[in-house]
């Protein structure tokens, strides 16, 4: 018997549960029912192009994308400071992980609750410290920060984990060749942790481009991104048929910018490197 | 000194950061007032009610049922799955592999839209099933992806060597490969369990016929106040997982150095 067989009964699923599934989010996004039936259309990919729905799309990426940079901003400093413990630091790195595991949920849930204007904590502290209030629910301010907190841990942990395996030699073969510390981070250090960089990038813009849970929040429903414009044709319109476009376009979209992040991510560890 | 003394701060500062909303849901567990915030004293009345309420254990007991049964079956086909494309030619490898990929690349919420309308579709009424298949379904890669690149750093010639001294292929699979993998196995059940608790959006499109897990069961609540029981389940649920990790994380270190020093 050839091990080969061992994939069969993944294959199988994989071709009904995957392949089928995506098959016919096209077939929707194509078909209009009528009584004779369904038939080919182009109306549900053309009224994507709406002013509405870009709006939408455009807000989503621009939001996605100044979240992914903050957490590049936080995540890098905290990743090498991590890692220079040699003692500890994986540790110290579960410590920034745990989180994660409270409901995703309840913990932007309970964002309302700190950043309350009127009687939320961080608000009450302000106050008792004749600081401005912060009045930020309802704002995309609100959202980018739902979206940094709920989407940090997965910059962090590929970051760490490239920053981990740089064979420290080089780090002294370079300073025995004369570069200074800050040389040393911009010619050794952050070109071998790119990979690590890519996979951050990725698994964070990639959740937050299409999350709806955040905006409906954080954002009181008063923001509407392209998760929650899909969301409303599924729930509350019922137009399926656009909201299989929408979800083909996001699909498309995403898929692309995937693999031009990949691509410089050759061993493709993102998903697998949780943990 | 002083930079170290700035890296501390700035540590800590992500800390607040990451543990401030998690330390007021586990305070407010134990409020006395219903309030989210106003402290009204010392309780633990919402974790003796937490069971009693309807809503919440029902939602409790199908989170835990789904997750449990979702990465058991998805570590077995997973399992099974990578030890079988690990021998395939690289054309075939790279074909199934890029199709594996996609649920893990996908948007969740382009997935949960794809499941829906496969499940209406084939006139699966949306519920138990759909769910489970769904969970189980998103489940299998991570399992996969723990496991593969483990199995190309073992030495293949253990595998021939137990052929050659008389084991059937499933023999040698049972006592060579899966012992050396078992680790791997385990990163990725404990992978797709976790996943599988907390696992939102593609449930919610998934779902039906007053099936709910608790994830679905907050975001219904969230319209129209979260009850404080919520707070202590999740509070509940956070710690066994915490403690599990753990054990498993102490288990799985005995495991490999036992492992390295038996020279198996």
């Amino acid at each position: 018997m050839n091990r080969k067989w061992l994939a069969t009964p993944y294959l199988i699923w994989m071709v009904i549960f995957i392949v089928v599934p995506l098959v016919m989010v096209f077939y929707y996004a194509f078909t209009v029912k009528d009584v004779n039936g369904a038939r080919f259309t182009l109306d549900h990919v053309m009224k994507t192009f709406d002013s509405k729905y870009m709006v939408a799309l455009g807000k989503s990426f621009l939001y996605a994308l100044i979240s992914t940079v903050i957490c590049l901003i936080l995540a890098y400093p905290l990743a090498l400071i991590l890692v220079k413990r040699s003692k500890g630091g994986a540790a110290m790195l579960f410590i920034f992980i745990l989180p994660m595991w409270m409901n995703f949920l309840l913990r932007t849930y309970a964002w309302l609750s700190l950043l309350e204007t009127n009687n939320g904590l961080i608000n009450t502290i302000l106050r008792a410290l004749h600081l401005p209030v912060l009045d930020i629910i309802g704002t995309p301010k609100a959202i980018i920060l739902g979206m940094i907190y709920n989407f940090l841990p997965f910059m962090v942990l590929p970051i760490y984990n490239a920053l981990a395996k740089i064979d420290k030699s080089l780090m002294e073969a370079a300073y025995d060749l004369g570069a200074n510390d800050f040389k040393r981070l911009l010619k050794v250090t952050i070109p071998l942790s790119m990979p690590g960089v890519m996979s951050g990038i990725t698994m964070v813009f990639m959740p937050a481009v299409t999350s709806f849970v955040i905006p409906n929040l954080l954002g009181s429903g008063k923001v509407n991104l392209i998760g929650n414009m899909i969301e409303q044709q599924f729930l509350m319109t019922y137009d399926w048929g656009f909201g299989a476009a929408l979800s083909l376009v996001l699909m498309i979209i995403i898929l692309i910018s995937m693999g031009v992040i990949q691509r410089s991510d050759e061993d493709m560890e993102g998903g697998a490197g949780l943990w | 000194m002083v930079k170290r003394g700035i890296e501390r701060i700035y540590l800590g500062l992500i800390m607040v950061f990451l543990y401030a909303p998690i330390l007021t849901l586990i305070v407010f567990s134990f409020n006395d007032s219903k309030s989210r915030a106003k402290w009204g004293g010392f309780t633990l009345k919402w974790y003796k009610n937490m069971l009693h309420d309807p809503e919440i254990s029902k939602s409790l007991y199908y989170t835990l049922l789904i997750a449990l049964l979702a990465s058991v079956i998805a570590t077995i086909i997973g399992t099974l799955a990578a030890i079988g494309i690990h021998v395939m030619k690289k054309k075939t490898k790279s074909v199934i592999l890029n199709v594996t990929y996609l649920p893990v690349l996908n948007a969740d919420i382009v997935t949960g839209i794809a499941f829906m309308l496969f499940f209406v579709a084939i006139g699966l009424r949306l519920g138990f099933t759909s769910m489970l298949i769904a969970h189980i379904t998103f489940n299998i890669p991570y399992v996969i992806l723990s496991i593969l690149p483990k199995l190309s750093s073992l030495n293949k010639f253990t595998y021939e060597a137990a052929l050659d001294l008389g084991a059937s292929p499933m023999k040698a699979i049972r006592k060579v490969i899966i012992p050396e993998i078992m680790p791997n196995i385990i990163t990725g059940f404990l992978l797709a369990f976790t996943l599988s608790l907390d696992d939102f959006v593609i449930s919610y499109f998934t779902t039906g016929s007053g099936v709910t897990n608790l994830s679905i069961t907050i975001y219904t609540m969230t319209r129209r106040g979260i009850k404080p029981e919520i707070n202590a389940v999740s509070t509940v649920l956070f710690l066994s997982v915490l403690i599990l990790l753990l054990i498993i994380n102490k288990r799985s270190d005995r495991h490999a150095k036992k492992l390295g020093g038996m020279n198996v």
